[in-house]
């Protein structure tokens, strides 16, 4: 389990992670969720005792890192792509972290097994594309067999096969009974592989949330319903309370609204009551990757000014703490 | 913590063999680091590279420089002279090749610590030795043990290349003193059993190895590569020899005091005249100041982001 109470980090006055406070659970693939910028990293760096958190503490296993006598035994950990000597082969680099830890050397043949790179373990990892470079990470990371995982961005630079292989992976892992930490800032990616969605954006904790929770919670459920008497039924559909927009007929059919703030089956006890024909009634729901940048809009880092601004009013009207900036 | 295990019909394949969390968690204690330190350094290319170079040049610069400066002897070019061949052939044996060679331990030693900072291995292994001065502390001890054993073994192999080649030459001087014309021969001969000559031999050797870790605690200060060797470079050949001309009493001593200036006495079988310090006292002198930045370089170690 890891724990971070009140965590802060400071890069001179910008506040990269902002007083975050959660809890990651073992046992399920806990998704660390944000646009670029928003901290992911910085905040792994600081559970992992690599950078020195301005207030606040993170533990694992309420402990923290640096008091772990062989962390590696207990802690996994994939960092950047690249956390290796480009001239040293993969093996030693592995052997080397072995060593610290007083594992086998046999114990480096197998994780090198396991990540399927034990043909091109002894050249050296300059030759290495960003997928295997990627690989020796994660054995890097299954070395001390841990039981808690924090991998960052691991599917990045990874091929479709790759990526299929790390989800997999993730999911057995935490199968296990592992804690397993997953960053990314891919929406689509985490709906797949988390159970569970720690959402970040500015350095502040903007959702904390089963990833089925956050889906529904974050996407505006709308529907759209097909009628020839549209007009009379965006009428009856105010006066219950909900709004409906005139949508672009399309060619050769019922004119269409967009309805917000009812549910399908209420839009249709309203029609039937009043005796409104209806040609469709379709709820609708945003994209996970719509979703996801609706509710972190307010707290983009580097975001357009443009989109920025132009971010639907369901940001706003979501508890986003960067919104009301 | 032993993490749930999972259903026994299907072992997992992530799982050790011998688990860890299951077997009792044996004790590496620092050999394992110091093994870990041994495995990094020889798995790169840089470190038998500079030290292939440093051997080439060191006796080959020897051989080469010796060989041409009793050759120019022989020539009666009296030019030759004034590089001191005659009146102390072990320091001019020592300080050629050794002289020059030495820039390759200078680079090694800083390399050894910013190859990890600029390829990001030291955040692997500071996820591994959280405590941090532990790993550098193994760096320092294997770095040290692996430039001790190459050092001597080429101090030695140069001041045998130079002695084959200096003894029994003999060279006619010749002069005027107080308006005589005067001839004096004089006929050369080093061997270690001279007074000092092992001291000197073997302290080249010792020079050589707290040199590294010179560049090495210079390296962790600084922590890019470029700029670690450019200092250190600087430092060894321009800043402390240049020290040598400040003026006065109080310059003489600034001068005898900076850290190569002192750790070179000990490759010097005889004491020059006004030296302040004894060849034992200077060798301390620059130990003093590599251990000083060496804990300089810890607690930056401790204290910034990785």
């Amino acid at each position: 389990m890891i724990e971070a109470q009140d965590l802060t980090k400071r890069y001179g006055d910008k506040l990269a992670v902002d007083h975050l406070t959660f809890r990651v659970e073992p046992g399920r693939v806990t998704g660390f969720l944000g646009p670029n910028g928003a901290g992911k990293s910085t905040t792994m760096r600081l559970v992992l005792g690599l950078d020195r958190p301005a207030a606040g503490r993170a533990t694992i296993n309420g402990r923290r890192y640096a008091e772990l006598a062989q962390p590696l035994r207990t802690v996994g950990a994939l960092l950047e792509a690249r956390a290796m000597h480009p001239g040293r082969s993969a093996r030693n680099h592995l052997l080397f972290l072995a060593q610290t830890q007083g594992l086998p050397s046999r114990r480096v043949d197998e994780v090198l097994d396991l990540v399927g790179l034990r043909e091109v373990a002894r050249k050296r990892t300059k030759g290495y594309s960003l997928g295997m470079g990627q690989r020796v990470g994660i054995a890097a990371a299954l070395l001390g067999d841990p039981s808690v995982l924090l991998l960052d961005e691991p599917v990045n630079g990874l091929d479709p096969e790759g990526i299929l292989w790390v989800r997999n992976l993730i999911k057995q892992l935490a199968g296990e009974g592992r804690t397993i930490f997953v960053s990314s800032h891919l929406m689509n990616e985490m709906s797949v592989t988390a159970d569970h969605l720690i959402v970040i954006g500015k350095g502040k904790l903007i959702a904390d949330c089963s990833t089925r929770e956050f889906i529904s919670r974050s996407s505006e459920k709308s529907v759209l319903v097909r009628s020839p008497d549209a007009d009379r039924l965006a009428d009856l559909i105010a006066a219950e309370g909900g709004k409906a927009m005139a949508q672009e007929p399309s060619d050769g059919q019922a004119a269409a609204l967009s309805v917000t703030g009812l549910e399908a089956p209420r839009i249709g006890e309203i029609a039937a009551a009043n005796r409104i024909v209806l040609h469709e009634l379709t709820p609708q729901l945003a994209s996970l990757e719509e979703a996801f940048m609706e509710l972190t809009a307010g707290s983009v880092e580097y975001g357009g000014g443009e989109t920025a601004a132009a971010g639907s009013p369901a940001a706003a009207s979501t508890t986003t703490p960067g919104g009301s900036q | 913590m032993t993490s749930v295990s999972p259903p026994p019909a299907a072992p997992s394949p992530f799982t050790a063999t011998a688990r860890p969390a299951t077997s009792p968690a044996r004790r590496t204690g620092f050999g394992g680091l110091l093994l870990a330190e041994w495995t990094k350094i020889r798995s790169v290319r840089s470190t038998p590279w500079t030290l292939v170079i440093f051997a080439v040049v060191s006796l080959g610069l020897t051989g080469l420089l010796t060989w041409l400066t009793l050759r120019a002897l022989n020539d009666g070019r009296n030019g030759a002279r004034g590089s001191g061949i005659l009146t102390d052939p072990v320091g001019f044996i020592l300080g050629t090749g050794l002289g020059l060679g030495q820039l390759a331990i200078c680079v090694l030693g800083a390399l050894v610590i910013t190859g990890e900072y600029s390829s990001g291995t030291i955040r692997a292994s500071l996820l591994a030795i959280p405590h941090r001065y532990p790993m550098m502390l193994a760096k320092a001890l294997v770095f040290a043990v692996l430039v001790f054993i190459v050092g001597e073994i080429v101090a030695f192999c140069s001041f045998f290349i130079g002695a084959v080649l200096v003894n029994g030459q003999t060279f006619t001087l010749t002069g005027t003193i107080a308006g005589h014309a005067v001839t004096a021969h004089r006929t050369l001969s080093v061997s270690l059993s001279q007074p000092g000559v092992l001291r000197a031999v073997f302290g080249a050797g010792l020079y050589l190895t707290v040199l590294g870790l010179f560049a090495l605690a210079i390296g962790g200060l600084v922590r890019h590569t470029a700029g670690a060797i450019t200092a250190v470079i600087g430092m060894v050949l321009v800043i402390f020899p240049l020290a040598g001309l400040l003026p006065d009493s109080w310059g003489a001593h600034v001068h005898a005091y900076l850290p190569t200036v002192a750790g070179q006495l000990i490759t010097q079988d005889k004491p020059s005249a006004g030296q302040l310090l004894s060849a034992w006292q200077g060798f301390g002198v620059f130990c003093a100041w590599t251990a000083l930045l060496l804990a300089a370089a810890i607690f930056l170690l401790q204290r910034r982001d990785a």
